[in-house]
C-alpha cells in the first residue's frame, strides 16, 4: 500500500520514552495491613488486592502470617483453639515470631526494590501489634520509609461469618484431614472467640494519625479515613466495587470475521458465514442459560456488533464500548503475520522478544491494552451476569485478571474462536469453564516462540 | 490512496448504543442531596461534581435551594436572606418561605429528571433535619428516582473560618447590604441557628438510606449502601477532589512535520520551529519555579520531543492515554483530502463533532471516556504539566472551564502557547501564554481559550 500522495517517504523516527511503564508514579512503597478477627474475609480481601495491583501494574506481594505458623509448628500436636488464646504462653511466643518473620520479609521485598506493595495478612487485632509494625515501617533503615495503609474489616452480620467459616475456614490448611468438618467449625468458633478478648478495632481517637479503611459487613458500608498517595486511592476506590455475590462472568469473541478467514490482522471485517452460525448457536446457548440480570457489553467492531445484536432480546441491557475494541496494530493493520515478518523483520523480532511490552508502531501494545480496561474490570466486579463480546488480544487481558496470569503469559493464552468462557469467582480463586461450539473457524493463535 | 477491501465495509451502519459506555442500569434516575451546616462546602461539592458528572456524559444540573429563596422575595424581603434571624427555627414566616422554596426546587427537579432532560439532579440546601430529608425520600420514592445523599462534616474551625471568609462574604446573599465584617457576624449567627436543629445522618437511624459523609473537608469518609453506578462514580471522584492550591498546565506539542504539512494525526518529528518552541518552553518552567512539577506527556514522537527539554528534576510520565485522537481511515490526510475522498464523512463530522467517530478510529467522545482517569489524577495531583494534542486538550479544558459538550471539540488550542490553571471554589482560573517564535518573548493573557470560528478545526 502506498503511502498518502504527496507525502515525501520519510524514514519514521521512534522517541524511546525514559520511563517503561507509563503509569508509573512517585515509587514510595506501601504496606497495605489486614486487620479483623478470623473468618472476616481478609484473605480474600488480601487475594483480590494482590491480584488488581499486580494486573495494573503495581507489583504486589501478600504475606501471610498463618502460612508462617504453619511451618513453624506441627497442629497435630496443638491443633486445639487454646494455641490462639492469649493466656498460652508458648503459643503466643510462637505466633509473636512467626509475625516477626513476615514483616522481615515484607522489608525485604520492599527494600530489595522486588516490589512496590506488600500485604501483610493477619488478624493484626491488638494496638501493640499495629504500632509495631508502624514503628517497623517508620524506621529510617528504609529508604524511603514505608507508608502504611490498613485494611479493616469488620462484620457483625452473623449469616456472613457463618457462611464464611463453612465455605473457607473448613477447607484451610489447618484443618484438613484433621478432623471432620463438625469438629473443624466448632474448634473455629472458639479460636474466634479467643482473638475477640483481644481484639482493639480501629478507632477515630486512638488511630487519628494513621492511614485505613473499614470495610463493613462485606461493603455495605465503609469508613475511610486519611489517605495518602496513589496506590491506596487505588486500594479504596478497588475496595468499594468488589462484592461477595454469586455471578458469572462470560467471554467470548465475536464469530469468525472475513480478516479471521484470510489471517489479517484487525480491521474492521463483517462476520464471515461461520461467524453468523455462531452468533445464532450463542444465542441458543444463552437462551438456555436463563440469567437473571444478564448483561451485554460488546466492542464497537463491526463483528462483535453484528455478534451482539442476535441476543439483543435477551439481555436487560447492551451496551457497546470503544474500549473494548481490538489492540490497535498500528502499521500492521490489515497484514498477515506472514506480511508482518517479510516487511518489518526486526519489528517482528522484537515483539516475540517481549510481547506484552511490544508496541505496535503507531498503535498499541498489551500494557496498553491493560491500562484501558481498567474501567471494565471495575465493572465486571462491580455487575453481575455479564457477557463480553470482544477480541482475542483483549479477553486475554481479562482471562488474565480473574485468572491471575502474570505478564509473560498473558499474551498467549487461547482464547479461540467459537468458543465461550465461563468464570464464575470464587473466594481464593476463578472457576473456569470452557464451552466449545462445534462450528468451524480457523485457528488464530501463534504459539509462544521457544 | 487504495482502500483496503475490510475498509469498505465501514459503510455499513453499526449497531449503536446512544448511551455512554459507563450508562447506569436501565437508566433510574438519581438525586443527590447535600446534607450539612452552612460553610461546610456543600455548594462547592455540588458545582464540582455537576462539572465532572457532565463531562462524563451525564445529564446533570444543580437546584440550589438559596437561589429560589432569593428570587422569592421583592426588594422589601431581600433582607429574608441577610439576617440570621430568617434561619432560626422559631422564625414561623421564615420557614413557610423556606418550605416553599424548597418544594418548588424539587418540583423542578423532577420535571428535570422525568421529561428525559437529565439524568441526575442535584439538589443542593442544608437539609440539617430528619424531617426536612424524610420530605425528600419520600417525593423521591414517589417519583421513583434514586437518592444519595453528601453530608459535608467539619468540626475543624480554621476550615469553616476559611470557608465563611472566602466564600460566604461574598455570597448574593450580603452583597450590596453590609460590610464584610458585619455580614460575617451574621453568618456565624446564621451557623448558630441551623446548629440548634442540625440532625447528622446516622448509620443506625438511617439504616436503609444511601449516603456519603465527607468529613473535614475529606480527611475522612463515611460510606453506606452504595447502589448503581453513577453512585460508585460519585463517591470515587468525592475521595479524589482536594482544596490545595495548585496549577494545572497544559500545552500542545511544538509544530510538527505533519502539522506544517497540514495532516491529521500521524506520529511526526518537530519542525525546527516546533524545536525552537520546546527550548523555549523549558526555559519558561526554569524560571517559573513551580514546586514539585510533574510532566504528564503523550507516547507521540512530537510530544515525547518537546518534554525531552524539560529538565530530568522534573519527574516525565508518557501515557497512552494522552496520545492524540485516532483518526482511523483518516490519519495522514489534510481537511482537503478529506472533504475530496469522503464528503459524507465531513458532513456527518460537521454536523454532530462530539459524537462523531472516525472510521476505524476514535470521536471526542472516545477521547473523553478514555482520560476519565488522567482527570482523576489532575484533581488528586498537586503541579502538572501536560503535553499533548488539540483534540485531547479540548477534552480536558472542557472539563476545567466547565463547558458543555457541544462546545467541547472547538475550543481554540494554538501551537505554541501554554494554558495555566488555577482551581477556585467555584470556578477555574484561566492564564494563557503565547509564544512569539521571532521575538521569544511570551504575552500574557489572563481569559479563556475561545472558540474557533471554523467547523472544520
Amino acid at each position: 500500500m502506498p503511502g498518502p500522495a504527496g507525502v515525501p517517504q520519510r524514514k519514521m523516527t521512534y522517541f524511546v520514552p525514559k520511563s517503561d511503564n507509563s503509569n508509573e508514579q512517585v515509587r514510595v512503597p506501601n504496606v497495605i495491613a489486614l486487620v479483623g478477627l478470623p473468618a472476616r474475609g481478609k484473605t480474600y480481601i488480601s487475594h483480590k488486592l494482590c491480584r488488581y495491583l499486580n494486573w495494573i501494574g503495581i507489583k504486589t506481594k501478600a504475606f501471610n502470617v498463618g502460612e508462617y505458623r504453619r511451618r513453624a509448628c506441627n497442629l497435630e500436636e496443638e491443633g486445639e483453639n487454646e494455641f490462639f488464646s492469649p493466656n498460652n504462653a508458648r503459643g503466643q511466643k510462637i505466633r509473636d515470631e512467626c509475625a516477626k518473620l513476615a514483616i522481615e520479609d515484607m522489608g525485604r521485598y520492599l527494600d530489595n526494590k522486588e516490589g512496590e506493595v506488600a500485604i501483610l495478612d493477619a488478624t493484626n487485632t491488638t494496638r501493640d501489634r499495629r504500632k509495631l509494625l508502624m514503628e517497623f515501617c517508620r524506621n529510617m533503615m528504609h529508604e524511603p520509609p514505608f507508608r502504611v495503609f490498613f485494611v479493616e474489616s469488620v462484620c457483625d452480620d452473623p449469616d456472613i461469618i457463618n457462611s464464611n467459616i463453612t465455605e473457607v475456614k473448613i477447607n484451610s490448611p489447618d484443618y484438613k484431614g484433621i478432623m471432620s468438618q463438625e469438629e473443624a467449625k466448632e474448634d473455629f468458633l472458639k479460636r474466634i472467640e479467643n482473638y475477640r478478648m483481644q481484639y482493639e478495632p480501629l478507632d477515630e481517637d486512638h488511630d487519628e494519625e494513621l492511614s485505613y479503611i473499614k470495610v463493613i459487613n462485606a461493603g455495605k458500608s465503609f469508613y475511610v479515613h486519611n489517605v495518602n498517595g496513589h496506590v491506596q486511592s487505588r486500594v479504596v476506590y478497588f475496595l468499594m466495587n468488589i462484592h461477595l455475590l454469586p455471578r458469572s462472568i462470560y467471554l467470548s469473541r465475536h464469530g469468525e470475521s472475513e480478516y479471521n478467514r484470510i489471517g489479517r490482522l484487525g480491521g474492521d471485517s463483517p462476520l464471515s458465514e461461520n461467524g453468523l452460525n455462531y452468533a445464532g448457536k450463542l444465542r441458543e446457548y444463552f437462551e438456555k442459560e436463563d440469567l437473571d440480570d444478564f448483561r451485554v457489553w460488546s466492542s464497537q467492531k463491526i463483528r462483535a456488533a453484528q455478534t451482539a445484536s442476535h441476543l439483543k432480546d435477551l439481555a436487560g441491557h447492551t451496551e457497546f464500548w470503544k474500549c473494548l475494541d481490538e489492540i490497535d496494530a498500528g502499521i500492521c493493520e490489515g497484514l498477515t503475520y506472514e506480511d508482518f515478518e517479510a516487511r518489518y523483520p526486526k519489528q517482528f523480532a522484537e515483539r516475540d522478544k517481549d510481547k506484552y511490552h511490544y508496541r505496535y508502531p503507531s498503535g498499541e501494545s498489551y500494557e496498553d491494552l491493560v491500562a484501558r480496561l481498567e474501567p471494565v474490570i471495575m465493572e465486571l466486579e462491580r455487575q453481575s451476569n455479564v457477557l463480553v463480546i470482544s477480541h482475542q488480544a483483549v479477553l486475554r487481558c481479562i482471562l488474565a485478571y480473574f485468572t491471575n496470569k502474570n505478564r509473560d503469559d498473558l499474551p498467549y493464552l487461547k482464547v479461540p474462536l467459537h468458543t465461550v468462557i465461563k468464570l464464575t469467582p470464587k473466594a481464593y480463586s476463578c472457576e473456569i469453564e470452557l464451552f466449545k461450539f462445534d462450528i468451524e473457524a480457523v485457528n488464530t493463535y501463534r504459539e509462544k516462540p521457544q | 490512496m487504495e482502500i483496503p477491501p475490510g475498509l469498505e465495509t465501514t459503510k455499513r451502519k453499526v449497531a449503536h448504543s446512544d448511551e455512554h459506555g459507563f450508562s447506569d442500569q436501565v437508566r433510574v434516575p438519581n438525586v443527590i442531596v447535600m446534607v450539612g451546616l452552612p460553610a461546610r462546602g456543600k455548594t462547592y461539592i455540588s458545582k464540582k461534581l455537576c462539572r465532572y458528572l457532565k463531562w462524563t456524559g451525564f445529564t446533570t444540573k444543580v437546584f440550589n435551594v438559596g437561589e429560589y429563596r432569593r428570587s422569592d422575595a421583592n426588594a422589601a424581603d431581600a433582607i429574608h436572606g441577610a439576617n440570621a434571624s430568617f434561619f432560626s427555627p422559631n422564625n414561623a414566616d421564615a420557614l413557610k418561605v423556606r418550605a416553599e422554596s424548597a418544594r418548588r426546587a424539587m418540583e423542578d427537579m423532577a420535571d428535570y429528571l422525568n421529561s428525559g432532560t437529565g439524568g441526575v439532579a442535584i439538589f443542593d440546601a442544608t437539609n440539617t433535619t430528619k424531617d426536612r430529608r424524610r420530605i425528600i425520600i419520600d417525593f423521591c420514592k414517589k417519583q421513583r428516582l434514586r437518592c444519595f445523599f453528601i453530608e459535608s462534616v467539619c468540626d475543624d474551625p480554621a476550615i469553616i473560618d476559611c470557608n465563611v471568609t472566602d466564600v460566604k462574604v461574598n455570597s448574593p446573599d450580603y452583597k450590596g447590604l453590609m460590610t464584610a465584617e458585619q455580614a460575617k457576624e451574621d453568618f456565624m449567627n446564621r451557623i448558630e441557628n441551623y446548629k440548634k436543629q442540625y440532625e447528622p445522618l446516622d448509620e443506625s437511624e438511617d439504616e436503609s438510606l444511601s449516603f456519603i459523609k465527607v468529613i473535614n473537608a475529606g480527611r475522612s469518609f463515611k460510606v453506606h449502601q452504595v447502589r448503581g453506578h453513577v453512585q460508585s462514580r460519585v463517591v470515587y471522584f468525592l475521595m479524589n477532589i482536594h482544596l490545595l492550591p495548585r496549577s494545572i498546565y497544559l500545552t500542545r506539542h511544538g509544530q510538527s512535520e505533519y502539522n506544517a504539512m497540514g495532516r491529521l494525526g500521524g506520529d511526526s518529528p518537530l519542525t525546527e520551529d516546533g524545536q525552537k518552541y520546546a527550548s523555549a518552553l523549558a526555559d519558561f518552567f526554569e524560571e517559573e519555579e513551580v514546586p514539585g512539577l510533574r510532566v504528564w506527556c503523550s507516547q507521540k514522537v512530537r510530544a515525547a520531543q518537546t518534554a525531552q527539554h524539560l529538565k530530568p528534576d522534573f519527574h516525565t510520565e508518557y501515557w497512552k492515554a494522552l496520545d492524540e485522537l485516532d483518526a482511523g481511515i483518516c490519519e495522514g490526510l489534510t481537511y482537503e483530502d478529506i472533504l475530496q475522498r469522503y464528503p459524507k464523512q465531513a458532513d456527518d463530522r460537521a454536523t454532530d463533532k462530539y459524537h462523531y467517530r472516525y472510521p476505524s478510529g476514535e470521536s471526542y467522545e472516545d477521547v473523553v471516556s478514555r482520560l476519565e482517569p488522567v482527570i482523576m489524577e489532575l484533581e488528586r495531583q498537586a503541579n502538572v504539566l501536560v503535553v499533548s494534542h488539540q483534540a485531547v486538550l479540548r477534552c480536558v479544558l472542557a472539563y476545567f472551564y466547565d463547558r458543555p459538550l457541544s462546545e467541547l471539540p472547538y475550543i481554540d488550542i494554538p501551537l505554541h502557547s501554554l494554558v495555566k490553571l488555577t482551581p477556585r471554589a467555584y470556578h477555574c482560573d484561566s492564564t494563557i501564554y503565547a509564544l512569539d517564535l521571532e521575538s521569544g518573548e511570551w504575552t500574557e493573557t489572563s481569559d479563556q481559550l475561545p472558540l474557533c470560528d471554523s467547523p472544520r478545526d
